[in-house]
């Protein structure tokens, strides 16, 4: 029942569904409040565009630099995001991600530099990609069996490996970095097509196979509906179990991939590579709209809520503040996502009349 | 087997002398029943009676400790209740197996989504199928539905039990097993759900629902069989019998 791994319709943002919405008939209001990080982006860009231009004569849209820079950052809490997105709308949450993360990056590290002398760059980069992205999905598969099978708490089951993958990381980078060098390797994290960042389209095809396997597929539609009410799903003969390790691997597999492209931009892994981005990723998953109660939520939204913290966090830079203040507006941005997210429950929560 | 009561020649369902027990405690004792093609039975009693217990073992949740279960005369056992589901045994809890957050069609569909190839090659979820089947399903049910990509938390309470009970129609259940299908509504919801039996009655399916409410009993059922501390006290048809000694049935006077 997996999907077949290709390209998605790119469906506008304006019908995203957070379920079954495909027909498209909603309340204004869910509509808006369910395109409420892409407004949010919009406005916050707006904004900067206006400081730049008052404050600086210049522009803040209307540099290529700038646009390059926001889409490098946020590619690693983008891909943790999307797996976030997947577990979150499944009721739970996924903690380890970015030890997961830091795990992958040392292991390519590794391999790559183990296989440098044996082979030509590309297969050396090849197989060091393919085996860290793989050991990635070792501890999403442990988090996925503690979940679905041990009926351990997301919070503590994945806090817990967490902890683990946080120091396996560590044991194999020898407590450093591991530089690494090999050509292609650094020309895949550092080269571009056309302008735009080989890790950035990386990113954009993986996000499309993303949500075109929540919106489009028979796993995307249990997901959400294990995380509204895992009773029905159980009753409607949906295999829960199975459903929620295939899931943990699949975060699994989504920090081991950021974790390579780090190495890729880098040129060395690093234990720590995602620990700053565990909780941007809940951050951007939370701005994108989802409940943290599960049931709801979408990639769309998602890479919304993603750029909006990249956006925060590079336009202070830009024009010049203090970067503590990346801190305060990113929770700000958290903490008024929620009240709008609860306030749109009462309005459109209400029962449609016969 | 001996047994007489008046029901037509082969009924779709038949529980004789069913025996449930949990270690020492026997829940039920030799309780049969029989239920034909557009009959509605009412299972009533006070609780801890036994009637959950037996509409579980009749849909798969418990196995019986003893007695047979016939489908359409044959012996049957289900070890699950997706078993008994797939033979045509759909039960509606009074909690309402809905996911709410997915379309009413996505409700009918869940676990076995119809998929069709976009673009020739991508297998994707086929929604306009399953907004087309609901529809008509609902319809079917005396259930208009304007807005089919709405998320069924958008429904009433009887809406919503419209919705399960149009899934167990869509796939064809024969038997429907409702546990207090009008607990937790409103009157105007009650009588909703009361016409919607008598829509599966009129179809020909067989109905078996548990109430504490004697109006709902005597208002669709035409059977009902009172269960006390896990044996029958008694089986009447409604149209011989009168609010009276059915509460006397069940308090055992």
């Amino acid at each position: 029942m997996t999907s077949d791994p290709s390209i998605d319709r790119a469906r506008p943002a304006t019908v995203a569904p957070p379920a079954d919405h495909a027909a498209g008939r909603m309340s204004l209001l869910q509509r808006i409040a369910m395109l409420r990080a892409w407004l949010f982006l919009g406005a916050l860009v707006l904004a900067f565009e206006a400081w730049a231009r008052v404050a600086f004569d210049g522009t803040f849209l209307g540099n290529t630099y700038n646009l390059q820079s926001i889409a490098i950052y946020a590619v690693a809490p983008l891909l943790l995001a999307t797996g976030q997105t997947f577990v979150i709308i499944s009721g739970g949450i996924d903690l380890s991600m970015g030890f997961i993360m830091g795990l992958a990056a040392v292991v390519a590290a590794h391999v790559v530099g183990w296989a440098n002398p044996l082979m030509s760059a590309p297969f050396a980069v090849l197989l060091g990609l393919l085996v860290a992205v793989l050991v990635a999905g070792i501890p999403g598969a442990v988090n996925g069996f503690l979940v679905a099978y041990l009926k351990v708490p997301p919070f503590i089951g994945t806090l817990g490996m967490f902890g683990v993958a946080r120091g396996v990381a560590f044991l194999l980078a020898g407590g450093t970095t591991v530089p690494v060098s090999n050509g292609f390797l650094s020309a895949l994290g550092n080269g571009r097509l056309y302008g735009v960042p080989w890790v950035v389209i990386v990113t954009a095809v993986f996000v499309l196979v993303m949500h075109y396997l929540l919106g489009q597929t028979r796993f995307g539609q249990h997901n959400y509906a294990i995380g509204a009410n895992a009773q029905a799903a159980r009753r409607a003969g949906i295999d829960i179990r199975g459903h929620l390790l295939r899931l943990y691997i699949l975060s699994g597999l989504c920090a081991g991939l950021a974790g390579v492209l780090y190495t890729a931009r880098f040129s060395a892994g690093a234990a720590q590579a995602g620990e700053p981005l565990l909780l941007d990723c809940v951050a951007a998953v939370v701005i994108g709209g989802a409940s943290l109660f599960g049931g709801s939520g979408t990639i769309l939204g998602t890479v919304a809520g993603a750029f909006v913290i990249a956006v925060i966090q590079y336009g202070l830079v830009f024009v010049n503040v203090k970067p503590f203040w990346q801190f305060i507006s990113v929770g700000v941005v958290i903490i008024i996502s929620v009240l709008i997210d609860q306030a749109q429950r009462s309005f459109t929560g209400g029962r449609q009349s016969e | 087997m001996n047994d007489l009561s008046g029901t037509p020649a082969v009924p779709l369902l038949e529980v004789r002398h069913l025996s449930k027990s949990f270690g020492a405690v026997q829940a039920l004792k030799d309780v049969s029943l029989s239920i034909g093609a557009g009959e509605v039975v009412a299972l009533a009693g006070d609780n801890g009676a036994g009637k959950t217990t037996l509409i579980k073992a009749i849909s798969g949740v418990y196995p019986q400790s003893g007695g047979d279960i016939l489908l359409d005369g044959q012996p049957v056992r289900f070890a699950s209740p997706q078993e008994a589901r797939d033979r045509g045994i759909e039960t509606i809890y009074q909690d309402l197996a809905l996911a709410d957050n997915l379309t009413i069609g996505a409700n009918i569909f869940l676990g076995r989504e119809p998929m069709r190839k976009a673009l020739g090659f991508l297998p994707v979820l086929d929604r306009r199928k399953m907004a087309q089947a609901a529809r008509e399903t609902m319809a079917l049910l005396d259930f208009h539905v304007s807005r089919m990509d709405a998320p069924v938390s958008n429904f009433s309470g009887g809406q919503r039990q419209a919705v399960a009970i149009g899934r167990a129609v869509y796939w064809n259940a024969r038997v429907l097993i409702m546990d207090e299908p009008t607990a937790a509504l409103g009157v105007p919801e009650q009588r909703k759900v009361i016409s919607l039996i008598h829509q599966l009655k009129a179809q020909g399916r067989g109905v078996i629902f548990i109430s504490h409410n004697l109006q709902d009993i005597f208002a669709v059922a035409d059977r009902i069989i009172v269960l006390r501390r896990g044996v029958e006290a008694g089986e009447r048809r409604i149209s011989e019998t009168t609010h009276e000694e059915v509460v006397r049935l069940m308090v055992g006077g």
